[in-house]
C-alpha cells in the first residue's frame, strides 16, 4: 500500500514537484472553474485554451523552449483576444460568444502555422498536452506565484463577481465595478490557463479548472462551498492522477484529467445537491 | 421643499430616436409621482436615465446632493440569474452594496435590518432558501427588500406589480407607503390607473412628449389619455433631424 501510494513521491523529486505543481493549479483553476460554470462560459475556457497557442508558438519561435518567452507570449496572446472579443460584443449587435469564437479561430490557425513552420510535430505535442513530469524550478514557482494572485484577485473581486453574475444590472446601477470586474475575471483565465499549459497543456489545462467545478456543482448550492470542493477534487485527482500514470507507465496530464472526469461521472450518479440517483430513487413528496 | 431631481430639456433615445423628446421639469425630494403613458412612451427610458444605465442623447438631468449610484432601481425585467445558488439572505444583502462595498462586514445589527426588511415584505422563513425555489411574486417581495435595504433618498421602480396578486401587492404597498412617509421620493412607472389615483398624488402622462405632469386626477383626464395614445409608437425611420432649441 506505502508503496503505491507514498514511496514513489519519497523516491523521485520529479513526482513531488509534479505534485505541487499540479495542486497549486487546483487551488486557482476551482473558484476560476466555478465562476466560468456559473458566468455559463465553460466552453469560453476551451477557446480561451485555444487562443493562447500562437502568442506561446511567437515565444517558443523566438526564444526556443523558453519559459518566459512562452509565458509572456500566451499572456498576450490571451489578454488581447479577450479584450477584443469584450469590446467587439459591447460595442457591436454580436455577442460575446460570436466574437470569442471568430478570434480564438483566428489565433488558433496563427498558432498551428507559426508552429508548423519551425517546429516539429513533437513540440506541438509539447504545447498541447504539457509536461507535468518536467516542472523545473522556474516552471514551479510560476504556477505557485499564479496560484497566490489568483487567490488574492478572487479574494478582492468575490463580491462584484458574484454580484455581476448573478444580476448584472443591479450591480451596473449601484456602481461602476461591472465592466472592470468582467475584464479582471477574464485575465485570470487567461493566467490560469497558461500556468496550466507549462504543466498541462492548453488542452487539458482547462479540464483542470472545469471538472471539478461541474463536479462540486452537483454536491452543493453554494458557491463558496462548491469553490472549496472543486479544489477538493482537484488536489485528490492531481494526487491519484500521478500515482496512477506512475504505476501504469502512461502520461500524467491525460491521466489527471481523466480522474478529475472520473469523480464528475460519481457526482453526476451520486450528487447530492442534482445527481442522477435522486431521480433514480424519487422519495415521497412532503406535507408543506 | 427641496428638489430631488430637475430635468432640463431632457432627451433620451436609441440610435438618435428619441424615445423621450425634450422633456423640462422637476421631481421635489418626498412625492410619490406615477409615471403613465401608452406602451413605447418611453418611460422606462426615462427611469432607466435617471437611475444612470442611459445616457442622455440631449439635456440633462441634475440631481439634487446625491449621485445616479445613490439612486435604488428597480429595472422591470431584472436579468437576474434566477439557476445561481445564493441564498435570499444573501440576495438581500447586496443591498448593502453602497456602504459595504468590497470587504465591509455585515455587523449584528446590519444582519438583523436584513432579517427585518425580509419580514417587512413578508417572507420570514424563506433566508436559506435559494432564489430558485421562489415564485414570481416572492421573487418581487424579495427585491423589494434588498431596495429596503440600499437606504436611498430617490427609489424607481419600473412596473413594479405586473402580475402580481392582491396579497403581495398590498404588502409592496405598504413598503411604498412607508418610503413616502419616511420622506423618500418614489417613481413609479404604472399601468393600473385605479391604483394611480389611489396612492399616488402625483403623475407625469408621457407619450414621448410630456402630455400632462401635475396632480393624479387633472393629469389622468379622458383629453390628456386620448392626446397620449394618438402618439404614434413606431420610430420614424425617415425621420429629419430634430431642429428644436431648448
Amino acid at each position: 500500500m506505502f508503496e503505491t501510494l507514498v514511496s514513489p513521491f519519497i523516491e523521485f523529486e520529479f513526482m513531488r514537484r509534479a505534485l505541487v505543481g499540479a495542486i497549486a493549479l487546483s487551488i486557482a483553476g476551482a473558484p476560476v472553474g466555478i465562476f466560468l460554470m456559473l458566468r455559463r462560459m465553460s466552453l469560453t475556457g476551451d477557446a480561451m485554451a485555444h487562443a493562447i497557442l500562437p502568442g506561446a508558438a511567437i515565444g517558443y519561435l523566438i526564444a526556443g523552449l523558453s519559459l518566459g518567452a512562452m509565458t509572456a507570449g500566451g499572456l498576450i496572446a490571451g489578454i488581447l483576444v479577450a479584450l477584443a472579443s469584450g469590446a467587439v460584443a459591447r460595442f457591436t449587435a454580436l455577442r460575446e460568444d460570436a466574437t470569442l469564437a471568430a478570434f480564438y479561430l483566428i489565433s488558433l490557425a496563427l498558432g498551428v502555422t507559426i508552429v508548423s513552420l519551425r517546429g516539429s510535430n513533437i513540440d506541438l505535442l509539447h504545447l498541447l498536452f504539457g509536461s507535468v513530469l518536467a516542472l523545473d524550478d522556474a516552471t514551479l514557482l510560476l504556477l505557485a506565484a499564479i496560484s497566490t494572485l489568483t487567490l488574492f484577485i478572487f479574494a478582492l473581486l468575490y463580491r462584484p463577481l458574484v454580484m455581476e453574475t448573478l444580476d448584472p444590472g443591479f450591480l451596473a446601477s449601484v456602481s461602476g465595478a461591472g465592466a472592470p470586474t468582467q475584464l479582471i475575471f477574464l485575465c485570470l483565465v487567461v493566467l490560469n490557463l497558461v500556468g496550466g499549459f507549462h504543466a498541462l497543456g492548453t488542452l487539458l489545462a482547462v479540464g483542470i479548472m472545469m471538472l471539478p467545478a461541474a463536479a462540486a456543482r452537483l454536491w452543493v448550492a453554494d458557491v463558496t462551498l462548491a469553490i472549496g470542493i472543486a479544489m477538493l477534487i482537484g488536489i485528490v485527482s492531481s494526487y491519484l492522477g500521478l500515482v496512477i500514470s506512475y504505476r501504469a507507465g502512461v502520461p500524467s496530464g491525460p491521466v489527471i484529467i481523466l480522474v478529475c472526469g472520473g469523480i464528475y461521472l460519481l457526482s453526476l450518479v451520486f450528487g447530492r445537491s442534482s445527481g442522477l440517483l435522486r431521480l433514480l430513487r424519487p422519495r415521497r413528496h412532503l406535507e408543506a | 421643499m427641496t428638489t430631488a431631481l430637475r430635468f432640463r430639456d431632457l432627451t433620451l433615445g436609441y440610435d438618435r430616436h428619441p424615445a423621450v423628446h425634450h422633456l423640462d421639469g422637476e421631481v421635489e425630494q418626498g412625492v410619490l409621482l406615477a409615471v403613465c403613458g401608452p406602451n413605447g412612451a418611453g418611460k422606462s427610458t426615462l427611469l432607466k436615465a435617471i437611475a444612470g444605465v442611459l445616457k442622455p442623447i440631449g439635456g440633462k438631468i441634475e440631481r439634487g446632493g446625491f449621485s445616479a449610484r445613490d439612486i435604488a432601481y428597480l429595472p422591470q425585467a431584472a436579468e437576474i440569474d434566477r439557476s445561481f445558488p445564493i441564498s435570499v439572505f444573501d440576495m438581500v444583502s447586496m443591498g448593502y452594496w453602497r456602504t459595504a462595498g468590497l470587504f465591509g462586514g455585515i455587523g449584528r445589527d446590519k444582519r438583523q435590518k436584513v432579517f427585518d426588511a425580509i419580514a417587512s415584505v413578508g417572507l420570514t422563513g424563506f433566508e436559506d432558501r435559494t432564489i430558485a425555489t421562489l415564485s414570481g411574486g416572492q421573487m418581487q417581495r424579495m427585491l423589494f427588500a434588498r431596495l429596503l435595504l440600499q437606504d436611498s433618498p430617490v427609489i424607481l421602480l419600473d412596473e413594479p406589480f405586473t402580475a402580481i396578486d392582491a396579497k403581495t401587492m398590498q404588502d409592496l404597498l405598504n413598503v411604498v407607503e412607508r418610503w413616502h412617509n419616511e420622506k423618500r421620493t418614489v417613481i413609479a412607472v404604472l399601468h393600473d390607473f385605479e391604483m394611480v389615483r389611489g396612492h399616488f398624488p402625483q403623475t407625469l402622462l408621457l407619450a414621448r412628449e410630456k402630455v400632462a405632469w401635475c396632480g393624479t386626477s387633472d393629469a389622468l383626464s379622458p383629453e390628456n389619455l386620448l392626446k397620449a395614445r394618438r402618439i404614434c409608437e413606431a420610430f420614424d425611420r425617415e425621420a429629419l433631424e430634430c431642429e428644436r432649441v431648448a
